[in-house]
Protein backbone atom coordinates (compact mmCIF):
# COMPACT_ATOMS: atom_id res chain seq x y z
CA UNK A 1 0.00 0.00 0.00
CA UNK A 2 1.27 3.50 -1.37
CA UNK A 3 1.56 6.59 1.30
CA UNK A 4 -1.26 7.94 -0.85
CA UNK A 5 -3.39 4.83 -0.05
CA UNK A 6 -2.60 5.24 3.65
CA UNK A 7 -3.48 8.96 4.03
CA UNK A 8 -6.95 8.31 2.50
CA UNK A 9 -7.59 5.21 5.24
CA UNK A 10 -6.14 7.42 7.97
CA UNK A 11 -8.36 10.56 6.55
CA UNK A 12 -11.16 8.34 6.40
CA UNK A 13 -10.81 6.49 10.10
CA UNK A 14 -10.41 10.06 11.48
CA UNK A 15 -13.79 11.29 9.91
CA UNK A 16 -15.29 7.99 10.83
CA UNK A 17 -14.47 7.95 15.15
CA UNK A 18 -15.54 12.05 14.57
CA UNK A 19 -18.75 10.77 13.87
CA UNK A 20 -19.13 8.06 16.40
CA UNK A 21 -18.27 10.81 18.70
CA UNK A 22 -20.64 13.17 17.72
CA UNK A 23 -23.40 11.00 17.28
CA UNK A 24 -22.96 8.84 20.45
CA UNK A 25 -22.83 12.74 22.44
CA UNK A 26 -26.14 13.49 20.34
CA UNK A 27 -28.40 10.47 20.90
CA UNK A 28 -27.31 10.48 24.66
CA UNK A 29 -26.66 6.52 25.13
CA UNK A 30 -24.86 3.87 23.08
CA UNK A 31 -21.38 2.54 23.03
CA UNK A 32 -18.47 4.47 22.46
CA UNK A 33 -15.21 1.78 23.45
CA UNK A 34 -15.91 -0.87 21.15
CA UNK A 35 -16.96 1.02 18.28
CA UNK A 36 -14.01 3.20 18.41
CA UNK A 37 -11.82 0.25 19.03
CA UNK A 38 -12.82 -1.56 15.74
CA UNK A 39 -12.78 2.24 13.23
CA UNK A 40 -9.63 1.14 11.70
CA UNK A 41 -10.76 -2.36 10.92
CA UNK A 42 -13.79 -1.18 9.39
CA UNK A 43 -12.48 2.02 7.25
CA UNK A 44 -9.54 -0.57 5.86
CA UNK A 45 -13.19 -3.25 5.00
CA UNK A 46 -15.25 -0.25 3.00
CA UNK A 47 -12.58 1.72 1.97
CA UNK A 48 -9.93 -0.46 0.76
CA UNK A 49 -11.18 -4.24 0.68
CA UNK A 50 -15.08 -4.41 0.08
CA UNK A 51 -16.59 -4.52 -3.51
CA UNK A 52 -19.42 -2.95 -3.21
CA UNK A 53 -21.61 0.03 -4.54
CA UNK A 54 -23.80 2.57 -1.87
CA UNK A 55 -25.85 2.94 -5.13
CA UNK A 56 -27.10 -0.59 -5.23
CA UNK A 57 -27.31 -1.86 -1.95
CA UNK A 58 -28.82 -4.94 -3.09
CA UNK A 59 -26.38 -5.52 -5.82
CA UNK A 60 -26.06 -9.53 -5.62
CA UNK A 61 -22.46 -9.63 -6.09
CA UNK A 62 -21.53 -7.20 -3.37
CA UNK A 63 -19.33 -8.30 -0.44
CA UNK A 64 -20.91 -8.52 3.06
CA UNK A 65 -20.13 -7.18 6.26
CA UNK A 66 -22.12 -8.37 9.02
CA UNK A 67 -21.63 -6.29 11.82
CA UNK A 68 -21.97 -9.47 14.62
CA UNK A 69 -20.79 -7.45 17.90
CA UNK A 70 -24.25 -4.92 17.22
CA UNK A 71 -23.60 -2.32 19.85
CA UNK A 72 -21.13 -1.59 17.71
CA UNK A 73 -23.48 0.09 15.28
CA UNK A 74 -22.08 3.68 15.37
CA UNK A 75 -19.18 2.53 13.14
CA UNK A 76 -21.29 0.71 11.08
CA UNK A 77 -23.06 3.64 10.49
CA UNK A 78 -20.40 6.31 10.03
CA UNK A 79 -18.83 4.39 7.67
CA UNK A 80 -21.73 3.51 5.78
CA UNK A 81 -22.50 7.49 5.97
CA UNK A 82 -18.77 8.14 4.46
CA UNK A 83 -19.32 5.53 1.94
CA UNK A 84 -22.35 7.33 0.73
CA UNK A 85 -25.07 5.42 1.83
CA UNK A 86 -27.06 8.19 3.48
CA UNK A 87 -26.61 11.94 4.02
CA UNK A 88 -23.71 12.16 6.96
CA UNK A 89 -26.02 14.47 8.11
CA UNK A 90 -28.76 11.76 9.17
CA UNK A 91 -26.37 10.15 11.58
CA UNK A 92 -27.63 12.65 13.83
CA UNK A 93 -30.73 10.51 14.30
CA UNK A 94 -29.10 8.02 15.80
CA UNK A 95 -31.36 6.16 18.42
CA UNK A 96 -33.91 8.07 17.89
CA UNK A 97 -37.98 7.58 17.42
CA UNK A 98 -38.50 6.96 13.71
CA UNK A 99 -34.82 6.77 12.95
CA UNK A 100 -33.53 4.22 10.57
CA UNK A 101 -30.48 4.42 12.44
CA UNK A 102 -31.70 2.15 15.17
CA UNK A 103 -30.03 1.40 18.73
CA UNK A 104 -28.63 -2.18 17.27
CA UNK A 105 -28.72 -2.21 13.18
CA UNK A 106 -31.28 -3.17 12.11
CA UNK A 107 -31.50 -4.58 8.56
CA UNK A 108 -34.88 -3.86 7.63
CA UNK A 109 -34.43 -0.10 8.78
CA UNK A 110 -31.22 0.61 6.61
CA UNK A 111 -29.98 -0.27 3.37
CA UNK A 112 -26.49 -1.60 3.44
CA UNK A 113 -26.82 -3.07 6.85
CA UNK A 114 -26.53 -6.75 5.41
CA UNK A 115 -28.14 -8.37 8.38
CA UNK A 116 -29.79 -7.06 11.70
CA UNK A 117 -27.52 -7.81 14.69
CA UNK A 118 -27.51 -7.33 18.63
CA UNK A 119 -27.94 -9.86 20.46
CA UNK A 120 -24.53 -11.32 20.72
CA UNK A 121 -23.25 -14.47 18.79
CA UNK A 122 -25.77 -14.29 15.85
CA UNK A 123 -23.73 -12.84 12.83
CA UNK A 124 -21.24 -15.56 12.25
CA UNK A 125 -23.78 -18.23 11.51
CA UNK A 126 -25.80 -15.64 9.03
CA UNK A 127 -22.37 -14.99 7.49
CA UNK A 128 -22.13 -18.83 7.17
CA UNK A 129 -25.53 -18.65 5.62
CA UNK A 130 -24.73 -15.96 3.03
CA UNK A 131 -21.18 -18.03 2.40
CA UNK A 132 -22.81 -20.68 1.59
CA UNK A 133 -25.47 -19.14 -0.64
CA UNK A 134 -22.65 -17.39 -2.74
CA UNK A 135 -20.94 -20.62 -3.27
CA UNK A 136 -24.47 -22.62 -4.43
CA UNK A 137 -24.81 -19.80 -7.05
CA UNK A 138 -20.95 -19.74 -8.02
CA UNK A 139 -20.68 -15.96 -6.88
CA UNK A 140 -17.44 -14.77 -5.93
CA UNK A 141 -18.58 -12.42 -3.58
CA UNK A 142 -16.75 -12.37 0.42
CA UNK A 143 -18.15 -11.94 3.80
CA UNK A 144 -16.96 -10.01 6.59
CA UNK A 145 -17.92 -10.13 9.84
CA UNK A 146 -16.96 -8.64 12.99
CA UNK A 147 -16.94 -10.25 16.38
CA UNK A 148 -15.92 -8.71 19.88
CA UNK A 149 -13.40 -10.37 21.96
CA UNK A 150 -16.78 -10.95 24.45
CA UNK A 151 -18.96 -12.05 22.40
CA UNK A 152 -17.45 -15.09 21.60
CA UNK A 153 -18.47 -16.28 24.73
CA UNK A 154 -21.52 -16.79 23.49
CA UNK A 155 -21.48 -20.75 22.58
CA UNK A 156 -23.44 -19.83 18.88
CA UNK A 157 -20.12 -18.77 18.28
CA UNK A 158 -18.40 -22.18 17.88
CA UNK A 159 -21.01 -24.10 16.50
CA UNK A 160 -20.51 -21.51 13.68
CA UNK A 161 -16.87 -21.54 13.45
CA UNK A 162 -17.02 -25.80 13.37
CA UNK A 163 -19.68 -25.23 10.74
CA UNK A 164 -17.70 -23.00 8.28
CA UNK A 165 -14.52 -25.14 9.27
CA UNK A 166 -16.42 -28.38 8.37
CA UNK A 167 -17.86 -26.66 4.65
CA UNK A 168 -14.80 -25.31 3.66
CA UNK A 169 -16.38 -21.25 3.95
CA UNK A 170 -12.93 -19.61 2.25
CA UNK A 171 -15.20 -17.06 1.36
CA UNK A 172 -15.81 -16.35 4.90
CA UNK A 173 -13.53 -13.63 7.16
CA UNK A 174 -14.27 -13.38 10.56
CA UNK A 175 -12.46 -10.78 12.53
CA UNK A 176 -12.20 -10.50 15.99
CA UNK A 177 -11.71 -7.10 17.69
CA UNK A 178 -10.15 -8.23 20.82
CA UNK A 179 -9.96 -4.70 22.48
CA UNK A 180 -9.54 -6.96 26.07
CA UNK A 181 -12.36 -5.41 27.84
CA UNK A 182 -16.58 -6.40 28.53
CA UNK A 183 -19.14 -4.54 30.47
CA UNK A 184 -17.96 -6.26 33.74
CA UNK A 185 -14.76 -5.58 33.37
CA UNK A 186 -11.36 -7.03 31.47
CA UNK A 187 -12.13 -9.96 29.61
CA UNK A 188 -9.23 -11.89 30.28
CA UNK A 189 -10.81 -11.85 33.97
CA UNK A 190 -14.63 -12.38 33.25
CA UNK A 191 -14.43 -15.61 31.51
CA UNK A 192 -11.00 -15.46 29.58
CA UNK A 193 -11.43 -16.75 25.90
CA UNK A 194 -7.53 -17.08 25.64
CA UNK A 195 -5.98 -18.48 23.52
CA UNK A 196 -7.92 -17.45 20.98
CA UNK A 197 -6.56 -17.70 17.66
CA UNK A 198 -5.51 -21.48 18.70
CA UNK A 199 -9.41 -22.11 19.28
CA UNK A 200 -10.45 -21.08 15.76
CA UNK A 201 -7.15 -22.66 14.32
CA UNK A 202 -8.82 -26.00 16.32
CA UNK A 203 -11.77 -25.28 14.38
CA UNK A 204 -10.09 -25.42 11.11
CA UNK A 205 -9.05 -22.01 10.01
CA UNK A 206 -6.65 -20.15 9.47
CA UNK A 207 -5.78 -17.32 11.86
CA UNK A 208 -3.92 -13.86 10.76
CA UNK A 209 -2.97 -12.13 14.44
CA UNK A 210 -2.39 -8.31 13.78
CA UNK A 211 -2.55 -5.27 15.21
CA UNK A 212 -5.88 -3.45 14.46
CA UNK A 213 -5.11 0.36 14.07
CA UNK A 214 -2.36 -0.67 11.80
CA UNK A 215 -3.57 -0.50 8.62
CA UNK A 216 -0.68 -2.11 6.29
CA UNK A 217 -1.33 -5.21 8.81
CA UNK A 218 -5.23 -4.87 8.58
CA UNK A 219 -5.05 -5.16 4.50
CA UNK A 220 -2.15 -7.93 4.78
CA UNK A 221 -4.51 -9.94 6.97
CA UNK A 222 -6.65 -9.51 4.44
CA UNK A 223 -5.02 -10.26 1.39
CA UNK A 224 -3.76 -13.41 2.97
CA UNK A 225 -7.10 -14.64 3.89
CA UNK A 226 -8.15 -13.85 -0.55
CA UNK A 227 -4.93 -16.66 -1.05
CA UNK A 228 -6.21 -18.99 1.62
CA UNK A 229 -8.39 -21.73 0.23
CA UNK A 230 -10.31 -24.62 1.44
CA UNK A 231 -10.84 -22.70 4.75
CA UNK A 232 -12.14 -19.83 6.20
CA UNK A 233 -9.72 -16.84 8.04
CA UNK A 234 -9.81 -15.72 11.42
CA UNK A 235 -8.18 -12.25 11.93
CA UNK A 236 -7.22 -11.57 15.61
CA UNK A 237 -6.90 -7.72 15.58
CA UNK A 238 -5.19 -6.51 19.24
CA UNK A 239 -6.82 -3.14 19.41
CA UNK A 240 -7.69 -0.35 22.19
CA UNK A 241 -11.08 -0.14 23.39
CA UNK A 242 -12.22 3.72 23.31
CA UNK A 243 -9.27 4.19 20.33
CA UNK A 244 -8.18 7.45 19.43
CA UNK A 245 -10.06 9.19 22.65
CA UNK A 246 -7.52 9.29 25.21
CA UNK A 247 -10.01 9.40 28.55
CA UNK A 248 -11.67 6.72 26.61
CA UNK A 249 -9.23 4.48 26.10
CA UNK A 250 -8.76 1.06 27.99
CA UNK A 251 -11.66 2.32 30.28
CA UNK A 252 -13.97 -0.48 31.03
CA UNK A 253 -16.89 2.39 31.98
CA UNK A 254 -16.40 3.84 28.61
CA UNK A 255 -18.32 0.16 26.93
CA UNK A 256 -21.93 1.60 27.03
CA UNK A 257 -22.21 5.37 28.40
CA UNK A 258 -22.29 8.29 25.90
CA UNK A 259 -19.85 11.35 25.82
CA UNK A 260 -21.87 14.65 27.41
CA UNK A 261 -21.04 17.74 25.49
CA UNK A 262 -17.71 18.92 26.93
CA UNK A 263 -16.27 15.28 26.42
CA UNK A 264 -17.76 15.76 23.01
CA UNK A 265 -15.57 18.74 22.50
CA UNK A 266 -12.59 17.67 24.26
CA UNK A 267 -12.72 14.28 22.17
CA UNK A 268 -13.21 15.98 18.68
CA UNK A 269 -10.10 17.75 19.36
CA UNK A 270 -8.16 14.65 20.02
CA UNK A 271 -9.47 13.31 16.91
CA UNK A 272 -8.09 16.27 14.68
CA UNK A 273 -11.76 17.92 14.43
CA UNK A 274 -13.44 20.44 15.07
CA UNK A 275 -16.14 20.92 17.85
CA UNK A 276 -18.49 22.67 15.01
CA UNK A 277 -17.34 20.82 11.99
CA UNK B 1 -57.91 -46.28 6.04
CA UNK B 2 -55.04 -45.01 4.56
CA UNK B 3 -52.35 -43.59 7.19
CA UNK B 4 -49.19 -40.76 7.18
CA UNK B 5 -47.57 -38.97 9.29
CA UNK B 6 -47.23 -35.41 9.02
CA UNK B 7 -43.48 -35.64 8.99
CA UNK B 8 -43.39 -37.65 6.30
CA UNK B 9 -45.75 -36.00 4.12
CA UNK B 10 -43.34 -33.01 4.56
CA UNK B 11 -40.05 -35.04 3.31
CA UNK B 12 -42.13 -36.13 0.78
CA UNK B 13 -43.45 -32.53 -0.84
CA UNK B 14 -40.12 -31.22 0.08
CA UNK B 15 -38.33 -33.47 -2.49
CA UNK B 16 -40.79 -33.16 -5.08
CA UNK B 17 -40.58 -29.07 -4.50
CA UNK B 18 -36.83 -29.22 -4.79
CA UNK B 19 -36.98 -30.40 -7.97
CA UNK B 20 -39.47 -27.45 -9.13
CA UNK B 21 -37.61 -24.69 -7.57
CA UNK B 22 -34.09 -24.60 -7.24
CA UNK B 23 -33.70 -22.34 -4.44
CA UNK B 24 -34.46 -24.36 -2.15
CA UNK B 25 -32.32 -25.48 0.50
CA UNK B 26 -32.70 -27.62 3.57
CA UNK B 27 -30.84 -27.81 6.44
CA UNK B 28 -31.23 -29.79 9.48
CA UNK B 29 -29.42 -30.92 12.77
CA UNK B 30 -28.56 -34.47 12.65
CA UNK B 31 -32.06 -36.00 12.26
CA UNK B 32 -32.70 -35.72 9.14
CA UNK B 33 -33.95 -39.68 8.66
CA UNK B 34 -36.57 -38.71 11.42
CA UNK B 35 -37.34 -35.24 10.10
CA UNK B 36 -37.76 -37.01 6.56
CA UNK B 37 -35.20 -34.33 4.80
CA UNK B 38 -33.57 -36.98 3.96
CA UNK B 39 -35.54 -37.67 0.87
CA UNK B 40 -34.75 -33.82 -0.10
CA UNK B 41 -30.83 -34.63 0.98
CA UNK B 42 -30.65 -37.81 -1.33
CA UNK B 43 -32.50 -35.67 -4.33
CA UNK B 44 -30.53 -32.79 -3.79
CA UNK B 45 -27.28 -33.36 -1.87
CA UNK B 46 -25.90 -30.22 -2.90
CA UNK B 47 -28.57 -28.38 -1.67
CA UNK B 48 -28.88 -30.09 1.93
CA UNK B 49 -26.83 -28.85 4.76
CA UNK B 50 -26.32 -31.17 7.68
CA UNK B 51 -25.85 -28.58 10.57
CA UNK B 52 -24.83 -31.46 12.93
CA UNK B 53 -26.74 -31.21 16.91
CA UNK B 54 -26.01 -27.31 16.84
CA UNK B 55 -30.14 -25.87 16.42
CA UNK B 56 -28.75 -22.02 17.37
CA UNK B 57 -26.51 -21.79 14.17
CA UNK B 58 -28.78 -23.75 12.43
CA UNK B 59 -31.10 -21.27 12.34
CA UNK B 60 -28.68 -18.72 12.34
CA UNK B 61 -27.02 -20.05 9.06
CA UNK B 62 -30.85 -20.40 7.61
CA UNK B 63 -31.59 -16.41 8.03
CA UNK B 64 -28.10 -15.94 6.02
CA UNK B 65 -29.16 -18.17 3.34
CA UNK B 66 -32.55 -16.16 3.13
CA UNK B 67 -30.18 -13.27 3.18
CA UNK B 68 -28.64 -13.93 0.51
CA UNK B 69 -31.88 -15.16 -2.09
CA UNK B 70 -32.38 -18.98 -1.15
CA UNK B 71 -35.54 -20.49 0.75
CA UNK B 72 -33.94 -22.60 3.28
CA UNK B 73 -36.34 -24.88 5.08
CA UNK B 74 -34.58 -25.66 8.86
CA UNK B 75 -36.09 -28.79 10.44
CA UNK B 76 -35.05 -30.41 13.68
CA UNK B 77 -37.56 -31.70 16.04
CA UNK B 78 -40.26 -28.99 17.33
CA UNK B 79 -38.79 -29.27 21.22
CA UNK B 80 -35.17 -28.17 19.87
CA UNK B 81 -36.32 -26.03 16.93
CA UNK B 82 -38.23 -23.23 18.66
CA UNK B 83 -36.85 -24.18 22.19
CA UNK B 84 -32.84 -24.32 21.88
CA UNK B 85 -33.32 -21.59 19.14
CA UNK B 86 -35.94 -19.60 20.07
CA UNK B 87 -33.89 -16.32 19.87
CA UNK B 88 -32.14 -17.26 16.75
CA UNK B 89 -35.29 -17.50 15.52
CA UNK B 90 -36.52 -13.80 16.89
CA UNK B 91 -33.59 -11.76 16.42
CA UNK B 92 -31.75 -13.28 13.11
CA UNK B 93 -34.87 -14.71 11.29
CA UNK B 94 -38.25 -13.03 12.45
CA UNK B 95 -37.31 -9.29 13.39
CA UNK B 96 -35.56 -8.99 9.69
CA UNK B 97 -38.78 -10.45 8.42
CA UNK B 98 -36.68 -13.59 6.45
CA UNK B 99 -37.71 -15.90 3.92
CA UNK B 100 -37.23 -18.79 6.34
CA UNK B 101 -39.31 -21.73 7.03
CA UNK B 102 -38.69 -23.65 9.99
CA UNK B 103 -40.62 -27.14 9.43
CA UNK B 104 -40.26 -28.61 13.01
CA UNK B 105 -41.19 -32.38 13.44
CA UNK B 106 -42.14 -34.80 16.46
CA UNK B 107 -44.51 -31.87 17.78
CA UNK B 108 -46.97 -32.40 20.81
CA UNK B 109 -47.08 -35.63 23.33
CA UNK B 110 -47.39 -38.24 20.51
CA UNK B 111 -43.52 -38.41 20.16
CA UNK B 112 -44.45 -41.30 22.54
CA UNK B 113 -41.81 -43.31 24.30
CA UNK B 114 -38.94 -40.36 24.09
CA UNK B 115 -40.60 -38.94 26.81
CA UNK B 116 -41.60 -35.25 28.14
CA UNK B 117 -37.53 -34.36 27.25
CA UNK B 118 -39.04 -34.63 23.30
CA UNK B 119 -42.47 -33.68 23.46
CA UNK B 120 -42.87 -29.86 23.05
CA UNK B 121 -45.76 -28.93 24.16
CA UNK B 122 -44.94 -25.01 24.10
CA UNK B 123 -43.70 -24.60 20.65
CA UNK B 124 -47.23 -22.70 19.15
CA UNK B 125 -47.21 -20.94 22.30
CA UNK B 126 -43.81 -19.37 21.25
CA UNK B 127 -44.08 -19.66 17.98
CA UNK B 128 -47.46 -17.36 17.89
CA UNK B 129 -45.80 -14.90 20.08
CA UNK B 130 -43.21 -13.34 18.05
CA UNK B 131 -43.73 -10.80 15.82
CA UNK B 132 -43.45 -11.54 11.65
CA UNK B 133 -44.33 -15.37 12.34
CA UNK B 134 -46.69 -17.09 10.34
CA UNK B 135 -47.68 -20.53 12.49
CA UNK B 136 -49.54 -23.14 10.73
CA UNK B 137 -50.65 -27.26 12.05
CA UNK B 138 -51.25 -29.07 9.58
CA UNK B 139 -54.21 -31.55 10.48
CA UNK B 140 -52.89 -34.85 7.87
CA UNK B 141 -51.00 -35.94 4.62
CA UNK B 142 -52.65 -33.80 2.26
CA UNK B 143 -53.17 -30.60 4.21
CA UNK B 144 -49.54 -30.84 4.74
CA UNK B 145 -48.45 -31.37 1.29
CA UNK B 146 -50.32 -27.86 0.47
CA UNK B 147 -49.08 -25.93 3.70
CA UNK B 148 -45.31 -27.02 2.49
CA UNK B 149 -46.42 -25.23 -1.16
CA UNK B 150 -47.87 -22.27 0.45
CA UNK B 151 -44.44 -22.28 2.29
CA UNK B 152 -42.74 -22.00 -0.56
CA UNK B 153 -45.23 -19.59 -2.32
CA UNK B 154 -45.11 -16.87 0.80
CA UNK B 155 -42.69 -14.51 1.16
CA UNK B 156 -41.35 -14.47 5.30
CA UNK B 157 -40.68 -16.74 7.95
CA UNK B 158 -43.00 -19.79 8.94
CA UNK B 159 -43.56 -22.18 11.87
CA UNK B 160 -44.99 -26.00 10.51
CA UNK B 161 -45.56 -28.12 13.05
CA UNK B 162 -45.51 -31.70 12.40
CA UNK B 163 -45.55 -34.78 13.97
CA UNK B 164 -44.11 -38.02 14.46
CA UNK B 165 -47.11 -40.26 14.72
CA UNK B 166 -49.12 -41.88 11.18
CA UNK B 167 -52.41 -40.12 11.05
CA UNK B 168 -55.64 -41.13 9.03
CA UNK B 169 -56.10 -39.19 5.28
CA UNK B 170 -58.86 -36.63 6.15
CA UNK B 171 -58.98 -34.73 3.01
CA UNK B 172 -58.67 -35.77 -0.36
CA UNK B 173 -57.60 -33.87 -3.35
CA UNK B 174 -60.33 -31.64 -3.69
CA UNK B 175 -59.29 -30.16 -0.04
CA UNK B 176 -57.83 -26.17 -0.90
CA UNK B 177 -55.23 -24.91 1.94
CA UNK B 178 -55.36 -21.07 2.02
CA UNK B 179 -52.97 -19.43 4.65
CA UNK B 180 -55.33 -18.37 6.88
CA UNK B 181 -58.57 -19.38 6.01
CA UNK B 182 -60.18 -21.81 8.60
CA UNK B 183 -62.24 -24.55 6.71
CA UNK B 184 -65.60 -25.71 8.21
CA UNK B 185 -65.40 -29.66 8.13
CA UNK B 186 -68.86 -30.12 9.07
CA UNK B 187 -71.84 -27.87 9.64
CA UNK B 188 -73.94 -27.66 12.96
CA UNK B 189 -75.88 -24.92 14.90
CA UNK B 190 -75.57 -26.45 18.86
CA UNK B 191 -71.49 -25.92 19.59
CA UNK B 192 -68.27 -25.36 16.98
CA UNK B 193 -65.50 -27.67 17.60
CA UNK B 194 -62.37 -25.83 16.53
CA UNK B 195 -59.22 -28.52 15.81
CA UNK B 196 -56.28 -28.38 14.57
CA UNK B 197 -53.04 -30.71 13.89
CA UNK B 198 -53.90 -34.50 15.13
CA UNK B 199 -57.17 -33.35 17.00
CA UNK B 200 -58.99 -32.66 13.51
CA UNK B 201 -59.48 -36.08 13.29
CA UNK B 202 -61.44 -37.02 17.20
CA UNK B 203 -63.22 -33.54 16.47
CA UNK B 204 -64.90 -35.24 13.22
CA UNK B 205 -65.62 -38.24 15.17
CA UNK B 206 -67.01 -36.75 18.09
CA UNK B 207 -69.51 -34.59 15.99
CA UNK B 208 -70.73 -38.19 14.69
CA UNK B 209 -70.94 -39.33 17.46
CA UNK B 210 -72.73 -36.48 18.73
CA UNK B 211 -75.39 -36.50 16.15
CA UNK B 212 -76.74 -39.76 17.65
CA UNK B 213 -77.34 -37.70 20.47
CA UNK B 214 -78.67 -34.90 18.65
CA UNK B 215 -76.31 -32.54 18.89
CA UNK B 216 -75.25 -31.07 15.99
CA UNK B 217 -71.73 -29.94 16.41
CA UNK B 218 -69.76 -27.59 13.69
CA UNK B 219 -66.33 -28.45 13.12
CA UNK B 220 -63.81 -26.36 11.97
CA UNK B 221 -60.44 -27.38 10.87
CA UNK B 222 -58.34 -24.37 11.84
CA UNK B 223 -54.51 -24.79 10.57
CA UNK B 224 -53.30 -21.57 10.54
CA UNK B 225 -52.94 -20.58 14.11
CA UNK B 226 -51.46 -17.36 13.09
CA UNK B 227 -52.76 -15.14 11.59
CA UNK B 228 -55.88 -16.44 12.62
CA UNK B 229 -59.34 -16.58 10.79
CA UNK B 230 -61.15 -14.15 12.90
CA UNK B 231 -63.78 -14.21 10.92
CA UNK B 232 -64.52 -17.63 10.89
CA UNK B 233 -64.49 -17.51 14.72
CA UNK B 234 -66.73 -14.67 14.93
CA UNK B 235 -69.00 -16.11 12.40
CA UNK B 236 -69.06 -19.84 14.37
CA UNK B 237 -69.44 -17.72 17.70
CA UNK B 238 -72.46 -15.85 16.41
CA UNK B 239 -74.00 -19.25 14.65
CA UNK B 240 -73.37 -21.93 17.48
CA UNK B 241 -73.15 -19.83 20.81
CA UNK B 242 -70.55 -22.18 22.20
CA UNK B 243 -66.77 -23.24 21.35
CA UNK B 244 -64.71 -26.24 21.80
CA UNK B 245 -60.90 -25.99 20.89
CA UNK B 246 -59.22 -28.85 20.87
CA UNK B 247 -55.66 -29.52 20.30
CA UNK B 248 -52.04 -31.40 21.24
CA UNK B 249 -50.62 -28.71 23.09
CA UNK B 250 -50.38 -27.06 26.25
CA UNK B 251 -53.73 -25.14 27.04
CA UNK B 252 -51.46 -22.00 27.88
CA UNK B 253 -51.09 -20.00 24.70
CA UNK B 254 -52.04 -22.43 22.02
CA UNK B 255 -55.11 -22.50 19.76
CA UNK B 256 -57.19 -22.36 22.79
CA UNK B 257 -55.74 -19.57 23.90
CA UNK B 258 -55.60 -17.97 20.62
CA UNK B 259 -59.42 -18.22 19.62
CA UNK B 260 -60.23 -16.97 23.07
CA UNK B 261 -58.27 -13.69 22.29
CA UNK B 262 -60.89 -13.41 18.98
CA UNK B 263 -63.92 -14.27 21.44
CA UNK B 264 -62.38 -11.69 24.03
CA UNK B 265 -62.48 -8.62 21.72
CA UNK B 266 -65.66 -9.79 19.61
CA UNK B 267 -68.29 -11.93 20.63
CA UNK B 268 -67.61 -13.56 24.02
CA UNK B 269 -69.44 -16.53 24.42
CA UNK B 270 -68.94 -19.93 26.35
CA UNK B 271 -65.43 -21.88 25.57
CA UNK B 272 -63.76 -25.19 26.63
CA UNK B 273 -60.51 -26.17 25.74
CA UNK B 274 -59.33 -29.63 25.31
CA UNK B 275 -55.47 -29.74 25.35
CA UNK B 276 -52.63 -30.90 27.43
CA UNK B 277 -53.33 -29.62 30.99
CA UNK B 278 -50.39 -27.47 31.41
CA UNK B 279 -48.67 -30.28 32.28
CA UNK B 280 -44.67 -32.40 30.92
CA UNK B 281 -45.75 -35.35 29.18
CA UNK B 282 -43.89 -39.12 29.73
CA UNK B 283 -43.19 -42.21 28.34
CA UNK B 284 -45.81 -44.49 26.67
CA UNK B 285 -47.75 -45.28 23.36
CA UNK B 286 -49.01 -42.31 21.71
CA UNK B 287 -52.80 -43.65 21.94
CA UNK B 288 -51.67 -44.59 25.74
CA UNK B 289 -50.52 -40.92 26.35
CA UNK B 290 -53.28 -38.64 24.11
CA UNK B 291 -55.79 -41.01 26.20
CA UNK B 292 -54.23 -40.21 29.72
CA UNK B 293 -53.69 -36.64 28.72
CA UNK B 294 -57.36 -36.10 27.60
CA UNK B 295 -56.58 -36.29 23.92
CA UNK B 296 -59.26 -38.07 22.28
CA UNK B 297 -62.78 -38.02 20.79
CA UNK B 298 -64.60 -39.07 24.22
CA UNK B 299 -62.70 -35.75 26.01
CA UNK B 300 -64.09 -33.65 23.06
CA UNK B 301 -67.40 -35.12 23.37
CA UNK B 302 -67.54 -34.55 26.91
CA UNK B 303 -66.35 -31.03 26.15
CA UNK B 304 -68.71 -30.36 23.96
CA UNK B 305 -71.30 -31.36 26.70
CA UNK B 306 -70.31 -28.97 28.96
CA UNK B 307 -70.20 -26.12 26.75
CA UNK B 308 -73.69 -26.58 26.17
CA UNK B 309 -74.63 -27.34 30.07
CA UNK B 310 -72.91 -23.65 30.32
CA UNK B 311 -74.62 -21.86 27.96
CA UNK B 312 -77.91 -23.11 28.50
CA UNK B 313 -77.26 -21.94 32.08
CA UNK B 314 -76.68 -18.57 30.98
Amino acid sequence: MDNDALQVLTDKSGAIRRDIVKMLSEAKSGHPGGSLSSADIVTALYFHEMKVDPAKPDWPERDRFILSKGHAAPVLYAALAEKGYFPVEELATLRKMGSRLQGHPSMKHLPGVEMSTGSLGQGLSAANGMALAGKLDGRDYRVYVLLGDGEIQEGQVWEAAMAAGHYKLDNVVAIIDHNKLQIDGPVAEVMSPDPIGDKWRAFGWHVEEIDGHNFAEIIQALNKAREIKGKPTAIVANTVKGRGVSFMENQVGWHGNAPNAEQCTQALCELGGKADE
Amino acid sequence: MSKIATREAYGKALAKLGAENKNIVVLDADLSKSTNTAHFAKEFPERFFDMGVAEQNMLGTAAGLAAAGKIPFASSFAMFATGRAFEQIRNSIAYPKLNVKIAATHAGISVGEDGASHQAIEDVAIMRSVPNMTVIVPADGTETEQVIKAAVEMNGPIYIRLGRLALPIIFDENYKFEVGKAVTVKEGSDVTVIACGLMVGPAIEAAEQLAGENIKVKVINMATIKPIDRDAIVQAAKETKAIVTAEEHNIVGGLGSAVAEVLAQTVPVVQEMVGVKDTFGESGAPTELLEKYGLTAKDIVTAVKRAIERKTSL
